[in-house]
């Protein structure tokens, strides 16, 4: 088994947690940190797909030969892109945190069956 | 390469007991460290793959900031239920 | 009961997904497309960044980065929005417990190096692996240390929002400059500056000044999302 294997099954088990999390729990704020362990998991199948067994960091310093640096370094779009991924998906997480807030304000319960304004 | 692999099998299993213990866990402070604990094993897991920026912000931003957000969260939810008392 | 049902057919529909996608992996021997493009770029030192992700974040996708930073704005302003606070009336005889001295003394001397080792971070963005998201988390990680030492300490909004407003002004103004001085396609281009030499911390042209810029507006919004989420604790 090669390690882009092993992180996969590692991202796709944490993805497949997080669903089964936010889908049996009832108080808000485990959903949320459900969600997050979500994020956990996309980010690091993300960054497996990028990795090449063998190689090294995408930074040019002296171990990187400029001539044949695409020989030589693991791919860096994946890595840029886990990176702003990361910063949004705090952001996003305290925003939602600040909705549970709102409305645990109004109704003084953290449960979601006790919203029942948008159920189909 | 033996070795690597080790460690890398290692870690997601102790990454998949964090995040089943923070799912089933009824205290929701166990639960915000558990998933702390799942992002910083997640950082060790980039640095192991030759990322070491996206480990810096994970490091950073999943393990401290991200669980003190969650913090304060529970925190005020608890807040106003004595206030209301 | 209908809807343990639907969820365990969805979680099962997604490990059929998930082993399905794991059984065809290839795994990757060499680089493609895009990532070969920008390696190849970097490697005949077109933008002067030892730090290809750098390269990356900061001028091949500077737009998205643009897009992202305006995002983690509308974030933390639409938190300070929910949860402004209403001027409350705190009796004086109802005070918290002051916390100790050797806390007090030992954090405020912490505070500044903790500040300073994240401006070393993104000052090095383009040599070494950090930049501004990193940097920006480490300065508002000091200011947590602030808020959990000492429960009284209040951050000074008008620095901070004066802070915000004019990194982000600077930046989109530097991406102009890149319009005007390069070409019609070269929004947020780095070489409005001199390129200098290969490896050292006065190179890479703008990519230092944008990304001082990014870490500083990251972790003042970073740090303003934390003093909303607290609030005034009882």
């Amino acid at each position: 088994m090669n390690i882009t294997t092993i992180v996969h099954i590692i991202g796709f088990a944490l993805i497949i947690i997080g669903f089964w999390g936010m889908l049996t729990q009832k108080n808000m704020i485990k959903i949320i940190l459900g969600l997050a362990i979500v994020e956990t998991g996309v980010q690091l199948v993300m960054v497996s797909f990028g990795f090449i067994e063998g190689r090294t960091a995408p930074i040019l310093d002296s171990a990187v030969e400029l001539s044949k640096v695409s020989s030589l370094i693991v791919d860096p779009v994946p890595q840029a892109l886990v990176l702003t991924a990361i910063v949004i998906g705090v952001a996003v997480n305290a925003l939602m945190l600040t909705f549970v807030i709102r409305l645990y304000q109004q109704k003084r319960s953290l449960s979601i069956n006790d919203y029942k304004e948008l159920k189909w | 390469m033996e070795l690597q692999q080790g460690i890398f099998i290692l870690m997601g299993l102790a990454m998949i007991i964090a995040a089943v213990l923070a799912m089933h866990v009824k205290d929701l402070i166990s639960s915000i460290i558990a998933v702390g604990v799942v992002s910083l094993f997640a950082s060790i897991l980039y640095l192991l793959m030759q990322a070491p920026d996206v480990a810096m912000t994970e490091a950073a931003i999943g393990a401290g900031l991200s669980t003190l957000v969650f913090l304060y969260a529970l925190h005020k939810t608890k807040d106003v239920e004595e206030e209301n008392d | 009961m209908i809807k343990r049902i639907f969820s365990a057919i969805l979680l099962l529909g997604f490990v059929f997904v998930f082993f399905i996608i794991v059984n065809n992996i290839e795994e990757a021997t060499a680089l493609k497309g895009v990532g070969k493009e920008y390696a190849e770029r970097s490697g005949n030192q077109e933008l002067g960044a030892q730090n290809i992700v750098t390269a990356i974040i900061v001028t091949y996708r500077g737009l998205d980065t643009l897009g992202e930073v305006a995002v983690l704005f509308i974030a933390a302003t639409g938190i300070a929005v929910l949860l402004r606070r209403k001027k409350k009336k705190i009796d004086p005889g109802k005070k918290k417990r002051e916390s100790s001295e050797i806390l007090l003394t030992g954090s405020t001397l912490l505070a500044p190096m903790i500040i300073i080792f994240g401006i070393y971070i993104f000052l090095n963005g383009h040599l070494t692996p950090g930049g501004g998201f990193q940097g920006g988390a480490v300065i508002a990680s000091a200011i947590m240390l602030l808020f959990l030492a000492d429960t009284s300490y209040k951050i000074n909004h008008n620095v901070f929002g004066w802070l915000e407003s004019l990194s982000g002004f600077a930046y989109v103004l530097i991406g102009i400059l890149g319009l005007v001085m390069i070409g019609a396609d070269n929004f947020l281009d780095n070489r409005i500056l001199s390129l200098g030499t290969f490896g050292s911390i006065l190179s890479a042209g703008a990519i230092p000044v944008i990304y001082t810029l990014i870490g500083l507006k990251v972790g003042t919004e970073l740090a303003s999302i934390l003093d909303n989420m607290k609030g005034d604790l009882e």
